[in-house]
């Protein structure tokens, strides 16, 4: 594969052959794989896309696009023009976590903007940068379908609500002090039913 | 009180679970449509309740089921769409997540009326937790037998799964929805074929939203003519609504269509009126799509009799004075809040979510947004708000789905009713948003 295809991040053979999924991330593939008809093995790319991308680092790769295809028996072109449609996907490397803070109607009439700037200046980044240490990615997004309980953000596939600045605070620290990658796949999710 | 047919359980401690789902009734409709009913049967009730699409469109669902195809030896699917995006729409996330139950047992109901073998949940990416509550609640259901081979003893079996999405407001269009349940971009179809005939795979599929297929298990529960006695006229039975903005109670309520939007908005049952005592401005009724209307429009069509929560009244005076049910996404907004910094996001919104497709929507979205972001700059003309206009109007019925009208109708009301804050802006040449300050410092205090 040519190294325009994924724009400005190069394709490093070495590095391709290094990414291999973790037997229990295989094993979770193949499931997601076996719930579509015999041929249609493609329906699985969003899913394993996902799954990929918490296996490797939050983002996206040209090498683990590369790896995605030949898992899927498709070409790489066809992963790298979904991973570029849809927005959940990172194409270049982003913090540990990515805060995801939802700027639309509802979210906005209740205080978005404020949240947005409070996080901007706490964190001494700007909307679409990470921190120093690589911890914080900041975001914004666009309805999360959190309407009735706005302000809200994103991280991984955790949905905090009805923010306030000292709930920001907590959670920032919170996943400080965890240190870990958050991703939609995420089983230790924080929302509370 | 209302009659509630979809969340009636929704404060029963572990409602998401199946014994206590089943304790409270639940998967009765499998029961009885699988054990006394015959597929068409339930079609015919589904046609007698007069259900309608409870997505946004309201197409009406018996009569989106008898379109399906049944050619011989060709599967038949059945796709729920969960890709619940409408800004202020929030209903079926809550149903999910409260009660994952409800939209299996109305998966499996749906399914054995469609004749479907395998059937798929199509859930928002962002949804990501709500997939893994339905992934265990389908789990739940195969242990007892309400999935996989034979289920409850008869010949019938069905598979079901879900599929997560990337992150895409076009993927809940339903042609979009299929390309991308096939792995690729979620570029909509052009239409014919409908999915009825050539859907999934280029199989005959069907697409409805959580909410409609939720509501058939009430309908073969009742039967179709019971439900239908609720409502009025041409809008049966209940419907979930999402409600925002500036109201005491923001939440999910369940309403029987036919109250009146100011009950819905004023009454304590539901919205609880509008916070710190401040007046109601505006309502987007549908979620962002459908027209904004003032608040003497939206209390009262323009003949002056009181509007009511159906899609009928909603619409009544067309996009003149009138607006849509829509998704049921309810924004209510405060005396101070700027109705152009509201349709800033909205069209900032419809920008990114353009697919790119279609050049009218690719080029008019960005456009709108453009033009917008100078009002909120202080740097529009008076003039820009023509512009504004002929933008929009290019859109509407050029583009291959209805993105493009989702885009242009909350422009147009925007100008139709409140044009007077455009060119105050333009004039002044200074835009100051005072309207959000007041929420989150009251929540920062409280």
């Amino acid at each position: 594969m040519s190294s325009q295809v994924h724009g400005a991040q190069k394709f490093d053979q070495a590095k391709r052959n290094q990414t291999v999924f973790s037997e229990e991330a295989m094993k979770t593939a193949q499931t997601i794989i076996s719930r579509y008809p015999e041929g249609k093995q493609k329906s699985a790319l969003l899913p394993i896309l996902h799954l990929a991308q918490a296996e490797f680092g939050g983002w996206l790769s040209p090498e683990t696009m590369d790896y995605v295809a030949s898992i899927l028996n498709i070409k790489p072109v066809e992963v790298f023009e979904v991973a570029s449609f849809y927005t959940m996907y990172n194409l270049k490397p982003v913090g540990k976590c990515v805060l995801e803070v939802c700027q639309t109607s509802s979210c906005w009439l209740n205080g978005a903007e404020d949240i947005v700037k409070y996080i901007e200046k706490k964190l001494n980044i700007k909307v679409g940068e990470t921190t120093k240490d690589g911890m914080f990615t900041l975001k914004v997004a666009e309805c999360l379908g959190s309407c009735g309980t706005a302000p809200m953000l994103q991280c991984g596939a955790s949905y905090h609500e009805n923010l306030t600045y000292e709930k920001v605070d907590a959670i920032l620290e919170t996943y400080k002090t965890e240190g870990k990658l958050r991703s939609y796949t995420d089983l230790d999710y924080k929302n509370t039913l | 009180m209302g009659r509630k047919l979809l969340i009636h359980n929704e404060t029963v401690p572990n409602i998401h679970t199946l014994e206590v789902y089943r304790a409270h009734g639940g998967y009765a409709s499998v029961e009885k449509a699988l054990k006394t009913m015959q597929p068409d049967q339930i079609t015919d009730e589904v046609k007698k309740s007069g259900l309608r699409g409870r997505g946004g469109a309201g197409f009406p669902t018996g009569m989106k089921w008898s379109f399906l195809a049944k050619p011989e030896g060709v599967p038949r699917y059945l796709v729920c769409n969960a890709d619940e995006s409408e800004p202020g729409t929030f209903k079926d996330r809550y149903l999910m997540e409260k009660i994952p139950h409800a939209l299996i047992e109305g998966m499996i109901t749906s399914s054995y009326a469609l004749g479907a073998k395998q059937s798929y949940i199509y859930i928002r990416g962002e949804y990501f937790y709500v997939a893994r509550i339905l992934e265990t609640a389908i789990a739940e259901a195969y242990a007892a037998g309400l999935l996989g081979k034979n289920i409850l003893g008869t010949d019938y079996s069905l598979d079901l799964s879900v599929q997560v999405g990337g992150g895409a407001y076009i993927c809940g269009e339903e042609t979009a929805l299929l390309e991308s349940l096939e792995g690729k971009r979620g570029n909509p179809r052009i239409k014919p074929p409908f999915p009825a005939v050539a859907g999934l795979w280029g199989c005959p599929t069907v697409v409805n939203n959580v909410e409609t297929i939720a509501a058939v298990v009430p309908i073969v529960n009742m039967g179709g003519e019971e439900y239908a006695k609720i409502g009025v006229g041409k809008s049966t039975g209940t419907k979930l609504i999402s409600a925002s903005g500036h109201i005491n109670k923001p939440g999910v309520y369940e309403i029987e269509l036919g109250i009146t939007v100011e009950e819905f908005i004023y009454s304590e049952e539901y919205c609880g009126g509008i916070r710190n005592g401040k007046k109601l401005k505006a309502v987007v009724a549908g979620g962002s799509s459908v027209p904004i209307l003032p608040t003497e429009l939206i209390l009262k069509t323009a003949k002056g009799e009181p509007r009511l929560m159906t899609y009928e009244s909603l619409s009544d005076g067309g996009f003149l004075t009138g607006t849509m049910l829509g998704s049921g996404g309810f924004i209510a907004m405060d005396e101070d809040t700027s109705i152009v910094k509201n349709l800033f996001t909205f069209s900032r919104f419809y920008h990114h979510e353009s697919c790119g497709q279609c050049s009218p929507c690719r080029e008019g979205t960005g456009w709108i947004e453009k033009i917008l972001k100078k009002f909120m700059d202080g740097t529009a003309n008076e003039s820009d708000v023509d512009l504004l206009w002929d933008v929009q109007s290019k859109i509407e019925g050029k583009t291959i789905c209805p993105l493009g009208e989702a885009a242009a109708w909350p422009v147009a009301a925007a100008i139709r009713h409140f044009k007077h804050e455009f060119i105050e802006i333009a004039q002044k040449k200074k835009f100051v948003d005072v309207s959000h300050y007041d929420r989150l410092n009251k929540l920062v205090k409280a």
